[in-house]
């Protein structure tokens, strides 16, 4: 008998919240680039404008060069664009802040929530092929935001990109809500919307456009600089030894030139490769590097001045001949990881010819260097 | 941007086409167009654009599409050679689910 009254009483007497209708978390309002909050039956949602600050460009330009990319986050969960109501589009995001600025900031004047997933920092693409744009996590989301509460419609909009990691399906069968893919790009993201949830051809493309590799650059540069000095330095020390002059003599003729090649192998393989992709010869990024390490190789050696009837001279020539390309090659085939249409087997498949090839021309190379040095 | 094609025949997608029933969220979510309806049912296209990004396999629901996924990436592939973390290269620390060193970065 007691125990069928004794429930419900406690139930509507008990000053302790019940774990099911615990509040739910929403990501804090004193966040830098939050402007304002939204008010709502469940809790308060931090309320986010289009206009990026010279803070958010200041931290993109950081990140471009790869100072604090690995921490350039924000708190995962939903936030109110502007003013949005219960009938306003949901966009799902990831909480790499490069991203959510970018899609916020194509979005001007508009009323709609943003669901930020929990990828650790990583843009859409990169955590979608890891899982962490994935399914449970979206399903965590959509749940803990109380998004039904939300909105009365029942569709979310997810960028293309993010579709590694999302399975549509199950994301309808768990939480209701029915999945649309979005445009690739953030920037197009406003025309879908107007054109009521529909992509074009164009916006479903990815493309690898000459500003796009542009800004990739940086990072490029940023990775080799550690050994880039490492090998510059010991190309200047090892440039002192044998030769005609005295030690210091050699190390500004010899050694000079070794860092100035080792610079220009760098430029090949993660400045020029970048800009030139789609011109460069072959498929393979490998044999693109080779032939721009080439070229860039013989161009050096036109402006030295190579006096081609010495023996260490020529020597020292063909050396930088095998050197450059390898390293450029090599630069250039790590920008697969960069780029937007190299496959995995594709990419092993290279990796197979192409890796022995540069390390016996790397050590090749620096053999016939080290022997012009010493028969001078 | 014609030029801007990988190597051929290297890919692992595969399409039964038997078990495809047409819904067409392939052709949706592939980034490289390679899909294309054929009457009520999806084929391949253009195989050699495929990048291996496994959103189709994903997104079937009718588990029609195989694709050996992973983002093409050499750093990635070396870091895996060396016995080191996988995802050294450019998408941070390997947050993978699974835990386990699958040569997916970026």
């Amino acid at each position: 008998m007691k125990n069928l009254t004794l429930p419900v009483i406690q139930n509507n007497f008990n000053c302790c919240v019940p774990v099911q209708s615990a509040q739910p978390a929403y990501p804090s309002i004193r966040q830098p680039f939050v402007t304002g909050s939204l008010e709502t039956t469940t809790g308060i949602l931090p309320r986010v404008s289009s206009s990026l600050t010279w803070a958010d460009r200041r931290g993109a330009m950081k990140a471009r060069w790869g100072v604090g990319r690995m921490n350039y986050s924000l708190e995962p969960g939903l936030y109110a664009l502007n003013n949005p109501d219960a009938n306003s589009p949901v966009l799902v995001t990831a909480n790499y802040k490069m991203s959510f600025d970018k899609l916020r900031q194509a979005l001007p004047g508009r009323n709609l929530w943003i669901l930020v997933l929990d990828t650790k920092g990583i843009n859409v693409w990169c955590a979608a092929g890891k899982g962490t744009f994935g399914t449970q996590e979206l399903i965590s989301k959509i749940e803990n935001s109380r998004l039904k509460e939300m909105v009365t419609h029942r569709k979310i909009i997810l960028p293309q990109l993010g579709a590694p990691g999302v399975a549509a399906h199950a994301i309808k069968k768990r939480t209701g809500f029915t999945v649309y893919y979005g445009p690739i790009r953030a920037r197009d993201v406003a025309a879908y919307l107007d054109s009521g949830y529909k992509a074009d051809a164009k916006m479903r493309t990815m493309t690898f456009p000459l500003k796009d590799r542009a800004v990739l650059i940086p990072i490029e540069l940023v990775e080799v600089i550690k050994p880039f000095s490492l090998l510059a330095l010991t190309f200047l020390v090892l440039g002192g030894l044998g030769g005609p002059g005295n030690y210091w003599a050699n190390l500004t003729n010899f050694g000079h030139f070794a860092v100035v090649a080792l610079a220009a192998a760098v430029l090949a393989g993660a400045v020029l490769s970048p800009l030139l992709l789609p011109y460069l010869p072959g498929r393979a990024f490998s044999i693109k590097g080779f032939s721009i390490g080439i070229i860039t190789a013989i161009f050096l050696l036109y402006l030295r001045g190579v006096n081609f009837s010495a023996w260490p001279d020529r020597i020292e020539a063909l050396a930088w001949l095998f050197i450059i390309p390898a390293i450029a090659s090599f630069l250039t085939m790590n920008f697969t990881g960069a780029s937007t249409y190299t496959s995995i087997s594709g990419v092993k498949k290279e990796m197979r010819f192409a890796l022995p090839i540069q390390i016996c021309a790397a050590i090749g190379g620096t053999l016939l260097w080290l022997t012009s040095r010493v028969i001078s | 941007m014609n030029n801007l094609s990988y190597l051929k025949n290297v890919v692992t997608l595969k399409l039964d086409e038997n078990k495809c029933t047409g819904c067409g969220m392939c052709l949706e979510v592939c980034p490289h167009q390679v899909f294309k309806m054929n009457g009520r049912r999806a084929i391949i296209r253009n195989r050699d654009a495929c990048m291996e990004c496994g959103a189709c396999r994903k997104n079937c629901p009718a588990e029609a599409i195989y694709v050996e996924s992973g983002v093409g990436c050499a750093a990635a592939v070396i870091n895996s050679l060396l016995g080191k973390n996988a995802a050294a290269c450019c998408c941070g620390p390997q947050t993978n689910p699974e835990g386990k060193n699958s040569g997916v970065c970026c």
